[in-house]
């Protein structure tokens, strides 16, 4: 977990869990997160 | 036969090159005039600044993709619009001098029928005493100067492994920057590559900023969705800077820059300083300085462009204070309301005011940051805009019908945190519209549907696809077209 200084400017921020910044690089989960944002990007594309 | 002159061979001028050639017969010309022999994809430029990719994998040669293409290429700067031609003749032009080696500084008159203004943005150091490459500290605005930047990179973590620590400043060097997004990538970068050179706890890294607060990124932030809630961007990027153990300073305008500290002002009106070792700081920008003549030979430069060396469009330059401000402000067709065959996109586009907040310290320093104008919606108003002058050229309309105005178009934006196949990230952000629009989405001023950001590998893997995708598209290669902007 990231060091926090208390009463410094990290203290009061979320920080992600160990799990989310697994997460971050899971191949299986990142793959779907590249369909599902390539998909919102290509929506996006669309509307102009 | 038309002429169709472009001005600029950035992502918006190229990308109207390209669609003008496709769309109109060979009888018409498309001419491109642009001070640069080479076409730089800028996004990838962070990753030249730290080491991670050469000036040739962010560069090409423009000279051989207009030749094969049958564009007319001048390799020069525009100097100044006559756009009722002069004394001899009725026939609008411009004036252009030449940056190829060889002709440097010879002028010439290229006539027009229409005329694309894309010149991108001039990078206004001198606005900073002591900013800039040429003085004391680094920038990744052009490919040149991000491997400047990375050599100093290379120097300084030299130092660190022999156990010397070093501070990096990166951010703003200006209360009026913009592209927060590209300084911001770059810091995540450093901070990713000295962790991967095994340095990081030799490096005390510090962001500044004009943003009133993290997140900003020019366009007053976005919100998002998320765990239940919805948060501004500010607690998403703080969150990513605490974890990186970045320290930031915003509401900050750098009044100097001298060789190991800066000296700033906050929007409380109070000054400090801050030492350095390595500081890449990005300058304002303002236009690229084109005068205008009227026939008479009068300056006209105020009639065409914004004080700031934006060329006014369609849009609703009005004074009106932040409460008046509405999406209906900004440019939709593009087209110069005095002349009616010249037009401005990508960066040379005046916005009408900016999307952040406007505030200033009691100092009177205005401390906020001014519009970005990203590679998409550069694209997308270059390619509208040129659809616009092909039907007019064809005679389809007399006036432009399409539309592509920030306030009703999105942005996707994917911003490096470190490169790796398998350990890079990337945050994506999509936002719709760009403008906030509180009359259709009172809670935040955008649809939340469409407006998304997260960090992850994903991100990487688009970023990187993103890098191969548009220089392939900008080489004309086959099927380009089928790559949207």
């Amino acid at each position: 977990m990231t060091k926090r200084d208390p009463y410094g400017q990290n203290y009061y921020t979320p920080v992600p869990t160990n799990f989310t910044k697994r997460m971050r690089t899971n191949l299986f989960w990142q793959f779907l997160r590249f369909l599902t944002i390539n998909i919102k990007m290509l929506r996006m594309v669309r509307k102009h | 036969m038309s002429r169709l002159l472009i001005l600029g061979g950035g992502i918006a001028g190229q990308t109207a090159a390209l669609h003008a050639r496709r769309k109109l017969a060979n009888n018409h010309e498309v001419v491109v005039v642009t001070p640069n022999s080479k076409w730089n994809w800028i996004p990838s430029n962070i990753w030249v600044g730290v080491g991670v990719m050469s000036v040739d994998q962010v560069t090409f040669h423009l000279e051989e993709i207009y030749k094969k293409e049958g564009i007319v290429y001048h390799q020069a700067k525009a100097m100044s619009i006559h756009p009722e031609g002069d004394a001899n003749s009725s026939s609008p032009f411009v004036t252009i001098e030449y940056t190829k080696s060889g002709i440097e500084g010879t002028t010439e008159k290229l006539t027009y029928d229409y005329l694309i203004n894309a010149t991108g943005p001039k990078l206004k150091f001198e606005a900073t005493k002591g900013l800039g490459p040429e003085n004391n500290s680094l920038s990744v605005c052009t490919a040149g100067h991000a491997a400047q930047t990375s050599s100093a990179l290379d120097e300084i973590v030299k130092a660190m492994k022999k156990g010397e620590k070093k501070k990096f400043l990166i951010g703003t060097g200006h209360g009026n920057c913009t592209c927060q997004g590209a300084a911001f990538e770059y810091l995540f970068n450093i901070e990713y590559e000295l962790r991967r050179r095994g340095v990081r706890d030799k490096a005390e890294i510090t962001w500044i900023s004009n943003e009133q607060e993290l997140g900003d990124f020019g366009i007053g932030g976005m919100h998002l969705k998320k765990g239940g809630y919805i948060t501004h961007s500010k607690v998403f990027t703080e969150s990513l800077y605490s974890e990186r153990g970045i320290k930031w300073i915003t509401r900050a305008h750098v009044n100097e820059v001298e060789k190991d500290q800066i000296h700033y002002e906050t929007l409380d009106g109070k000054y400090f300083d801050e030492t350095f070792d390595f500081a890449m700081l990005l300058p304002p920008f303002s236009g690229v300085g084109i005068k205008a003549f009227n026939k008479a030979g009068t300056d006209i430069t105020s009639d065409l462009f914004a004080a700031n060396g934006f060329m006014l469009v369609d849009g609703d330059y009005g004074k009106k204070s932040y409460e008046d401000w509405s999406p209906e402000d900004w440019p939709k067709t593009y087209q110069s309301p005095k002349y009616k065959n010249i037009f401005a996109v990508g960066i040379a586009f005046a916005p009408p005011h900016p999307i952040s907040q406007p505030v200033s310290s009691p100092n009177g320093t205005p401390i906020f940051p001014t519009p970005p104008r990203t590679g998409m919606p550069s694209g997308v108003m270059a390619r509208q805009v040129t659809y616009n002058i092909v039907d007019m050229i064809n005679g389809k309309s007399d006036h432009p019908t399409r539309e592509a105005s920030l306030a009703n178009m999105g942005a996707a934006c994917i911003a490096s945190a470190g490169t790796g196949f398998f350990n890079g990230t990337a945050v994506s952000m999509t936002m719709y519209p760009i403008i906030p629009d509180f009359n259709k989405y009172p809670e935040t001023g955008r649809e939340l549907r469409y407006t998304s950001g997260e960090i992850g590998l994903a991100g990487h893997w688009i970023k990187h696809f993103l890098h191969f995708a548009f220089i392939y598209k900008a080489k004309a290669n086959p099927l380009w077209r089928i790559i949207p902007e």
